[in-house]
Parts: structure tokens; C-alpha cells; sequence
């Protein structure tokens, strides 16, 4: 205090912040990491041939005829695109000035064209591009649903593994009720409650009892399978006209915008639960940054003493949330029930959660960057059932492993560090 | 600073007696960890009957009248309740129905045999928690050794003693390099070992799926993603004769224990171990090596998981191996090491007991129509509980461990911190 009064006396100039200068060379060596696979993948392993790709479904205003590209000449204008990309990037971690996130999904979309063109090269059968967007959004959206609901939980100090076992619990109950009360919107409510209640277990065990939260999520995820797969086969496997034909979700079409080639049949031709996670993305992104809550949610992450001090009560907070998260990773869940298929089948998440759970560190636990790495994992894995059709020369295993491997990469800081919310994962503990 | 007093939880009149030393025993094994084991698996087993009632169909109907004859639905409870837990008792301890003696004790032999995988993948799970490490890859490490004992196991044509010993050892290496990596990876980048063995899971799973497409696993002459079968060679052979299915598996699995508990509490690796599990800055500060001491933990983890994963391709399906050979071992592993409290013997008990669960789990399905899912839910409820005593202290109204501790002399801890801030 009184050195700054001292100080005061003496230099009456506006005081000058010193700036750090942060180069970040993650992204222009992910970068160049993929510019490098494609050109080996494109043209030192190119294949000769056409690809065919049928961009618009009998739905659009207006029609494309069936675009065919020479696979060899795509193969090498696409990484000389990505090379000028990556030479932007590096001149942008020069300055020292991000790069733009517009510019990373350019970058994706180029190489995933690339890959394609490549992968279905010679294949009479021309890609269905409409279709395989609608698959990747579709096997998306219970993973943007789990890592949204993992983007809270984490960011208000609690690790969630059992995002596995609220989608699965929200997938279950939302089948039976919607197959009960006859109704999908009954469903959708009551995996929200389903998710909740996975959350108040875990935030029972790991906030008021301080049992290690990734116990406590490896076995609530057990827990959750044990529960529905003996209830599946003891209930649901006898009496599947009573217990398991829920009422699904019908598909709601947003009319002009639906009619968009290429991307509106995938963005607008869904069912209502889609819609609904749009809005929650916006939603958890608004409200993480934008409100008194979201700013006291991470206040609590970061440094719940801190916080304790201002007066931020930070075991309720962490309670809360968490359980506000269930709500949502349950939502997510029903998607498997009442919009993906007509029933419900054993284990049917298939390690969604634990694929969401990627798609928040890989994220960042930042929920938008969250949702794109949830929408890209997807991807992969629609691009997974298309190159089955089409006879790729990729291993369609290798393509459902790069999820994990991308996150290990991550996670282990090859390509820079990520750095989580500090308190995530530590009981906070009032002294 | 002020003083902390301890308030005893018992009533008021036990602070005039002089508490006597049965009293004091008797309180610390009621407040430990034994008694709290015991409580957890009456609660988890009160759940599973709860369950197998609820969705037995002659409860269902008998409910519709409850009220006229309660005593039809009380009688449906019992019967299905008690009807799965004797199948239970005969599928896995013994079956007092058999005729002959063999046959009477085959369930037990059944339960050493299934819990041998178990016990050697959670001691494995056990001796990373020890370290402070979650190794929750147990799926991706038995992967990896049964994939390659199973590889040395129908490929290597070696007479008998010598094959099974080669494959065993191949098997411990593939588990161990799979953890190991995980080790490395956080001692060299500081990567989240829960996040790095969770995928590696999903990468072990997706990478076998494929080899067992490709002529390096795949049986030659068919289309199934199924592996050859293993030589005889390299087969473990049965214990007690060839009635029971027990192997020799389980000797081996009795000297892991052995040999983690030397690790453990003998050796001065074992203790480099603890010393980092209670305090990694401390055991840093002491001058341990902590990163390599992770990369060692993780290989020695990673070889014991991966001798369940030998063990279910060399012991329990030698017909040749699919990417299920785990079946789900990986992750009751880790509910064995919790149950086990992480020893050593712990583990050893914690893993009989679930394999008693999975033996009398199928009778139970065969029997009682009751599906062997429901071993999941007691399980897991089992570790839920264990792993927070206070809750059920509170459910059976149990003392708090230490609550007849005096209070500990505070003005010790004031003239240490005079000292420390003089």
C-alpha cells in the first residue's frame, strides 16, 4: 500500500502494463503434422481413378448432379492448400496472435475432402455426402450432449467419468417411460431426471462422503450397466411391447432452411432433441462466460478457497451443477431411445461417454470447442460405416480408434499442453 | 490458534465408566474397515434382493392384492429371493444336492477358477493404487497379454512346459508394455493416467479387432475374427485332475499375491512405491526417483493384469480368442482392488469373493431365471459403500472409528508452530 502511494508521488504517468508474449506453436504443428500424412496418404500412396460424390438428396431446392473429381489431381491440389494453411499458421504464432478457429475448421474439413476423395477412389457407388453429414451429426449429438454436462461438472471441480452411465441410465429410463406414458416428450423429461439422479450418487459419494471422484464415476458406470442390462433382460427382453417400443421423436424438417444443399438435411431435417442441443450449446457457453453463474461455477474450479472467501458457498455450488449437468447428459441419453433407434438395447452407449469425455479434454473444457471435437469424433465415426460401403483401403478399426488416439495426443502434450480447471478433481474440504 | 476438542459420539453415561479393554476392541473393529466390509456386502446383497423381487413375475401378480392376502406377495418375496441366493450358495460354495462328493465340491473349484483372472488383474490394479497411480486400462492390458501369450500360444510349436512358459512370459510383456506406456507417458509429459488408460482401452480393443482380421491372429480357413487354438503345449493343466476345470492358473495367481506382498512390505522398491503413494512432493523431497518409480509401478501393474490375460487364454478359452477375451475382468479389477483395500491378501479375498459371484451368478441364471447381471449391481454396490464408511456408519448407527481417543494435546501443536515461526 504504501509503496504504491511512494510511487504515486513520483510518476504521475498512466501506468504501462507489461503484456506477455505468448507463442503458442500448437496449432501450426498439428498442422503441419496433417499436411505431412496427407501428402504422403494423397500423393505418395495416390490412387489413380475418379470419386463420385452425390451431394443433394431428392429433399433440396436445388439439385447437383453427381460430382466427379480425378482423384490423383485433388490428391495434390488439397495438401498444397493445406501447406499454404499451415504456413498461415505458423506466420500467425510468429506474431504471436492465435490462430482462428474458423481457420482450424477449414483446415479439418480440407483434409477430411482429401481423405475421402482419396478413400472412395475407383468405387462405382458414388459417397452419399448428404447422408454421412446426417450419421456424423447423428451419432454426435449424445456425445455434445455428455461432453457439455462433462464441461460443468469438470469446470466446477468435479471429475465426471460416469457421463457412461448417465447416458446409458438416460437412454433406458427414457425408453421405458416414453414406451409407458406413450409419450417421447414423458421420455425426454425422465432421462433428464435419469441423469440427475446418476449425479446426486456421484455428488453424494465424491462431495459429502469425499470418496475419490474417479472411483466413484468407474463404479457408477458399472453400477448403471449391471442395473439395465438386468433389468433389461429380466423386463424389457420379456414384455418388449409393454416396457421397450418407446414413442419416438418425429422428424421435424425446418422448412426452407431444411432444403439447403449439403448441409440442411443434416443440420435442419432432425428431430426435436437436435434442436434442443443447439440451444444448449449456446446456453452452457453463454452461461459459463457470460453470467454471474458461470462466472462463479469456474470461480469454484479454479480455486474454491478463493472462492469460499468471496462468499461462494463451494460444496452446494459444485452439488448443484452437478447435478444440473446429469440433467443434460441425460437428455443426451434418450437421444439413443427416442430418435436413433426404435428401442432400447443392451449397453446401446457403447462408450459414448467416455468418448464425450475425450471430447472435453480435447476441447479444452471450453463447451463450443467441446461440441466441435464431439462433432469431429463423430465424424470419424460416420466416415467409419461409409468406407465400409466403399471399399477404402483404411481399416475401418483404425478410423473408430482416432478419437482415443487423437486425446492421448493431446493429453500428453505432444502437440502443447492442456491444462484443465485447477481444483477438478480435489474434495474441497472447509478448514 | 484454538483448541479442537474431540465430542465423544456415545452417550453421556459411557464418558463416567472407565472404558474397558474389550470395549475399546471391540469399538475399533466395529468403527474399522473389517466390520464396514461385512455391512457393505449385507446392504449390496439386501439391493440385489430387492431387485430379484421386484421383477419376479409371481411377485408382480401376487401385488395386485397385497391387500386382501398379503401374505401370497410375502411368500412370492421369499421364495425368489431366497430361491436365487441358495442357487447362488450351490453354484459357488457348495452344492448339497449333488450326489457324490466330487460333484459336491465342483462349485468351489468353479469359483477358484473364475476368480483366478480376477485376483491377478486386481492385484495388479491394487499395486498402481499403492503408487497413487489409477490404472483403470485393466481391459487394454489383458487385451494385449492374452493377445500376445495367445500369438506366442498357437504359433511357437515348443514342447509343453517350455511353450506355456514362453507364452505366460509373452503374456506378462504385452500387459506390462500397455501400462508401462501409460507410465511414460506421465512421467515424461505429466498426461492424466485415467484419460490415457481409458483410451488405451478403446485403441487395445480396436487394434485387436483388426489383427484377428489379418492373417497375424486370425484362425486360417475361416472368417470369424477368432483366433486359432492354443498348442497343447501351452495350455495350463488342471489342478486336481481332469474333472474339475481347475488350472494350475490359480497356483500361479496365489504366488503373484505372495510375491506382491514381498513387493509390497519386504522389498525397498515396494516401499519407494508407498512412500509415493502417501506423498509424492515428500518422497520426492527424500530423494526418490518419482517419475521412474511411475514407469516401474506401471510395468510391474501392467504384467500382473496381464497375467489374467494369459491366464484367460492359456486357463479359461483355449479354443482360440476373440477381442472379448477380457469379459469385463478389466473393470471388476478395479472393484476387486478397491474391496481389497488395495493389499495384497485383501485383494486375494475381495477377488474369491466376486468369482464366487460370477460362478453362482450363472447357476443362479440357469436355475432361477434370475439374470447373472444382477453380480454387476451387487458388486458395484459393495465398493460404493466400502469406499465411504461414514455412510454406512450412518445407516447402522456405527461410533466413529477413534471416538474414544482422547483428544489430542493441541499445546503441543501451538509451541511447534512458535518454533516454526520463530
Amino acid at each position: 500500500m504504501s509503496t504504491a502511494v511512494a510511487n504515486a508521488g513520483i510518476d504521475e504517468s498512466p501506468i504501462q502494463l507489461e503484456k506477455a508474449v505468448i507463442k503458442s506453436w500448437k496449432t501450426p504443428i498439428i498442422f503441419s503434422v496433417f499436411t505431412v500424412l496427407g501428402a504422403l496418404l494423397f500423393i505418395a500412396f495416390g490412387r489413380s481413378g475418379d470419386t463420385h460424390f452425390n451431394l443433394t438428396t431428392s429433399f433440396d431446392f436445388i439439385k447437383i448432379p453427381i460430382l466427379s473429381v480425378p482423384t490423383r489431381q485433388t490428391g495434390i491440389v488439397i495438401p498444397i492448400l493445406l501447406l499454404a494453411i499451415t504456413a498461415f499458421g505458423y506466420w500467425r504464432s510468429y506474431i504471436a496472435k492465435k490462430v482462428p478457429l474458423w481457420l482450424t475448421a477449414i483446415f479439418a474439413i480440407l483434409f477430411f475432402v482429401g481423405f475421402l476423395t482419396w478413400a472412395a477412389a475407383g468405387s462405382t457407388t458414388p459417397v452419399a455426402v448428404p447422408g454421412l453429414l446426417l450419421s456424423a451429426i447423428g451419432i454426435s449429438v449424445p456425445l455434445i450432449f455428455g461432453a457439455l454436462g462433462g464441461v460443468i461438472t469438470e469446470r466446477v471441480g468435479v471429475v465426471n467419468v460416469a457421463i457412461e452411465g448417465q447416458l446409458l441410465a438416460g437412454a433406458f429410463v427414457s425408453a421405458v417411460v416414453a414406451t409407458v406414458t406413450h409419450s417421447a416428450v414423458a421420455g425426454f423429461i425422465a432421462a433428464m431426471f435419469a441423469g440427475v439422479l446418476v449425479s446426486a450418487l456421484l455428488a453424494v459419494f465424491s462431495i459429502t462422503y469425499i470418496v475419490d471422484q474417479v472411483i466413484v464415476g468407474v463404479v457408477l458406470n458399472v453400477l448403471v450397466i449391471g442395473l439395465t442390462d438386468f433389468l433389461y433382460s429380466q423386463v424389457l427382453a420379456n414384455q418388449p411391447s409393454q416396457f421397450n417400443a418407446p414413442t419416438q421423436f418425429p422428424i421435424l424438417p425446418i422448412p426452407l432452411l431444411s432444403q439447403i444443399p449439403l448441409l440442411g438435411p443434416a443440420l435442419f431435417r432432425q428431430t426435436v432433441i437436435v434442436y434442443i442441443m443447439y440451444v444448449a450449446v449456446f446456453l452452457v457457453w453463454f452461461g459459463l462466460y457470460k453470467t454471474r453463474w458461470g462466472l462463479r461455477l469456474r470461480a469454484v474450479g479454479e480455486h474454491p478457497t478463493a472462492a469460499d472467501t468471496v462468499g461462494i458457498r463451494v460444496n452446494p455450488t459444485r452439488f448443484w451443477n452437478v447435478l444440473l449437468a446429469g440433467a443434460i447428459v441425460g437428455a443426451g441419453g434418450s437421444y439413443f431411445s427416442l430418435a436413433a433407434s426404435p428401442l432400447f438395447t443392451r449397453e446401446v452407449t457403447q462408450g459414448a461417454g467416455y468418448i464425450a469425455l475425450a471430447a472435453v479434454i480435447f476441447g479444452q473444457w471450453n463447451p463450443v470447442r467441446a461440441t466441435l471435437a464431439a462433432l469431429l469424433f463423430g465424424f470419424t465415426t460416420s466416415l467409419k460405416y461409409t468406407l465400409v460401403t466403399s471399399a477404402s483401403p483404411v481399416p475401418s478399426e483404425f478410423m473408430a480408434m482416432l478419437p482415443y488416439v487423437v486425446t492421448i495426443f493431446a493429453v500428453a502434450g505432444l502437440v502443447g499442453h492442456v491444462r484443465g480447471p485447477a481444483a477438478s478433481g480435489k474434495p474441497y474440504i472447509k478448514s | 490458534m484454538t483448541t479442537i476438542t474431540e465430542q465423544p459420539t456415545a452417550g453421556e453415561g459411557d464418558q463416567l465408566e472407565p472404558p474397558s479393554r474389550l470395549n475399546d476392541t471391540l469399538r475399533q473393529i466395529m468403527g474399522g474397515s473389517a466390520v464396514i466390509s461385512v455391512l457393505a456386502v449385507v446392504i449390496a446383497l439386501v439391493v440385489g434382493a430387492i431387485l430379484i423381487a421386484a421383477t419376479d413375475p409371481t411377485v408382480q401378480t401376487t401385488s395386485a392384492y397385497f391387500f386382501s392376502r398379503p401374505s401370497d406377495m410375502l411368500n412370492a418375496i421369499w421364495s425368489s429371493v431366497s430361491g436365487a441366493y441358495v442357487a447362488l450358495f450351490q453354484g459357488s460354495i457348495f452344492d448339497f444336492t449333488a450326489t457324490n462328493f466330487v460333484a459336491a465340491i465342483h462349485p468351489l473349484t468353479d469359483t477358484l477358477w473364475d476368480s483366478t483372472s480376477l485376483i491377478a488383474a486386481g492385484l495388479g490394479i491394487a499395486l498402481s493404487f499403492r503408487i497413487g497411480l489409477f490404472n483403470i486400462g485393466g481391459q487394454g492390458q489383458i487385451l494385449a497379454g492374452a493377445a500376445c501369450a495367445g500369438w506366442v500360444g498357437f504359433t511357437a510349436n515348443l514342447p509343453f512346459p517350455l511353450l506355456l512358459i514362453v507364452a505366460l512370459a509373452a503374456g506378462l510383456f504385452g500387459g506390462a508394455i500397455w501400462a508401462g506406456l501409460v507410465g511414460l507417458l506421465k512421467a515424461r509429459t505429466g498426461a492424466h493416467e485415467v484419460i490415457v488408460t481409458i483410451m488405451l482401452n478403446y485403441v487395445a480393443f480396436y487394434l485387436i479387432s483388426y489383427l484377428l482380421k489379418t492373417p497375424v491372429l486370425e484362425a486360417p480357413g475361416t472368417t470369424n475374427p477368432k483366433s486359432p487354438p492354443m498348442h497343447s503345449g501351452a495350455i495350463f493343466p488342471p489342478l486336481f485332475g481332469p474333472q474339475f476345470s481347475l488350472t494350475i492358473g490359480f497356483v500361479l495367481v496365489i504366488a503373484a499375491t505372495v510375491f506382491v506382498w514381498w513387493l509390497l512390505n519386504r522389498s525397498s522398491l515396494g516401499f519407494k512405491f508407498r512412500a509415493i503413494g502417501e506423498n509424492p512432493r515428500a518422497a520426492r523431497t527424500a530423494g526418490i526417483n518419482v517419475n521412474r518409480m511411475y514407469i516401474y509401478g506401471m510395468l510391474i501393474s501392467g504384467a500382473l493384469v496381464g497375467l489374467a490375460g494369459a491366464n484367460q487364454v492359456q486357463g479359461v478359452i483355449t479354443s482360440g480368442f476373440s477381442s472379448g477375451i477380457d469379459s469385463g475382468i478389466g473393470f471388476s479389477a478395479i472393484t476387486v482392488a478397491l474391496l481389497g483395500r488395495s493389499r495384497p491378501w485383501g485383494v486375494l479375498g475381495a477377488g474369491l469373493l466376486f468369482g464366487a459371484f460370477q460362478a453362482g451368478g450363472y447357476t443362479m441364471q440357469a436355475a432361477q431365471n434370475v439374470p447373472v447381471d444382477i453380480v454387476l449391481v451387487v458388486q458395484s454396490v459393495i465398493v460404493l459403500f466400502i469406499a465411504a464408511p461414514p455412510l454406512v456408519r450412518t445407516i447402522f448407527h456405527l461410533p466413529k472409528p477413534g471416538s474414544r481417543k482422547k483428544p489430542t494435546p493441541i499445546k503441543t501443536l501451538t509451541t511447534t508452530e512458535e518454533v516454526v515461526s520463530k
